[in-house]
């Protein structure tokens, strides 16, 4: 491969390849989504798992055990090409209604395959942070006349959510990684580009060696951002300075 | 018609299990070396550990994977122009089988490493105290408690592992995966094929964390 050509990719494993966008610009995207989404449903799935009734839980065990102990490959494959089997999803095609197309969207699929098993990982990270939390806060709050609402809205989900800074740090990467699978269902994220440059031009170092780097950039990043945030947040479980 | 494909889909069964549990020799192997080389190894080859451990984990499977895979190829192919011979073709299964082992050779010298670090050192010295070789200590003493350390890493990693090694479909090896995707698309039913590979990575996982609750029964004391 030429220089030229090098230069000419650039832009596309970045942000746009001319008509569409591309490359990093799909990937954080996917990521931003899927983890903000996911995130969000973890901490209400695990706190029903906890708190909620009892065949509440079961079916949310249940869901996690399904999503952790399948590969994601196959869940992604399931969603995007497999709901097309069912009547009622090619019938919604055809008629157009506008919740069964979503289901035609790769970038839809994508984030929900990726939101699921990400909920599926952390909702048991966050159930045992909320199982474990230590007993003498509880009992503090208790004291004070905290309802049982109260006592998680205010000490339980704050305290947890910030002890397993550390542990989402290492979901969040796994997340970013797992975005890579996009190209699978036709998506032009790093990977995509990276793939579809192989394709035209037969060459395989520069393509995936520069999503390669692209990767290890962003996971540096993230680590990084992780970092500070446990600096900010887990301050209070660091020895005191004298 | 359906009910045609399945015995083939048990095939596949057959294939995943053979590349995850090769795959999985190999990264034991390596992530082994490594651990060893992290922590007694010479300087300028613990930098090459660290470096080999820090980039892999830094980067997707896939993209790891079809890197290798693809560009494996050319390169060992270059070679072979340079040198006038024939370029060949890689055989899929053993490529799939050495990219999975390598990559996830990375994840297991980790777990290694820090079980390596769990063994209290007064027990080796006691080794030493006994006119033990440094040989014989690692062997009878470091290796056996480090193994029981390090089960719950391994546990957790194999069954990563187990799950990338569904993306050797990507670059052609006709696994479960792949069977489920051409069985689809001929019965007009991918849900059902996708749905039935699911279940039997469940039913290994299943038995594979029976089996690692019996071994670390086994070896804790």
């Amino acid at each position: 491969m030429l220089m030229d050509d090098v230069i000419k990719a650039l832009p596309s494993f970045l942000w746009t390849d001319g008509t569409q966008w591309t490359g990093l610009a799909v990937t954080a995207k996917l990521f931003l989504y899927a983890g903000a989404i996911g995130m969000s449903l973890a901490v209400v799935l695990a706190l029903l798992k906890v708190y909620g009734p009892k065949p509440v839980g079961w079916a949310i065990g249940t869901f996690s055990y399904f999503f952790r102990g399948t590969p994601l490959f196959l869940q992604l494959m399931l969603i995007y090409y497999g709901l097309s089997q069912f009547d009622i999803v090619s019938n919604g095609w055809q008629d157009g209604n506008a919740f069964w197309l979503l289901f035609r969207d790769a970038g839809f699929c994508a984030v929900l395959a990726y939101v699921l098993n990400t909920a599926a990982y952390a909702l048991e990270i966050l159930a045992g942070a909320f199982a474990q939390y230590p007993k003498e806060e509880i009992a503090a709050a208790e004291a004070y006349g905290m309802s049982r609402w109260t006592t998680i809205r205010r000490i339980v989900l704050p305290g947890a959510l910030r002890r397993v800074i550390p542990v989402f740090s290492n979901e969040m990467v796994f997340l970013l990684h797992a975005t890579a699978l996009s190209s699978t269902v036709t998506l032009m994220d790093m990977t995509g580009v990276a793939r579809t440059l192989y394709a035209d031009t037969y060459s395989p170092f520069f393509p995936f060696l520069m999503a390669a780097a692209l990767y290890l950039v962003c996971t540096f990043a993230l680590l990084g951002l992780f970092r500070g945030a446990e600096r900010r947040w887990l301050a209070f479980l660091r020895p005191r300075q004298s | 018609m359906v009910s045609s494909y399945l015995p083939l889909i048990l095939g596949g069964a057959l294939l995943s299990l053979r590349v995850a549990l090769a795959s999985l020799a190999l990264a034991l192997l390596f992530g082994l070396t490594n651990a060893s080389i992290k922590l007694f190894g010479p300087s300028w080859l613990r930098a090459v550990s660290v470096t080999y451990t820090t980039v892999i984990r830094g980067i997707p499977e896939l993209v790891m994977m079809l890197l290798l895979f693809f560009g494996g190829e050319k390169l060992f192919n270059l070679v072979l122009t340079a040198l006038d011979l024939p370029t060949v073709e890689f055989n899929k299964f053993v490529a799939g089988v050495l990219t999975i082992g390598f990559i996830y050779g990375a994840y297991f010298t980790e777990t290694f490493r820090s079980a390596f670090l769990a063994v209290p050192k007064g027990q080796l010295e006691a080794g030493v105290a006994y006119g033990m070789t440094p040989w014989r200590v690692f062997r009878s003493i470091l290796f056996p408690q480090m193994l029981r350390y390090a089960l719950p890493g391994i546990n957790n990693n194999w069954l990563a592992l187990l799950k990338s090694a569904a993306l050797v479909s990507l670059i052609g090896l006709e696994d479960m995966a792949w069977l489920a995707e051409q069985a689809g698309r001929a019965t007009q039913k991918p849900f059902l094929f996708y749905f039935v590979v699911c279940l039997i990575y469940l039913a290994i996982t299943a038995t594979s964390g029976g089996a690692m609750r019996w071994l670390g029964r086994r070896y804790s004391y």
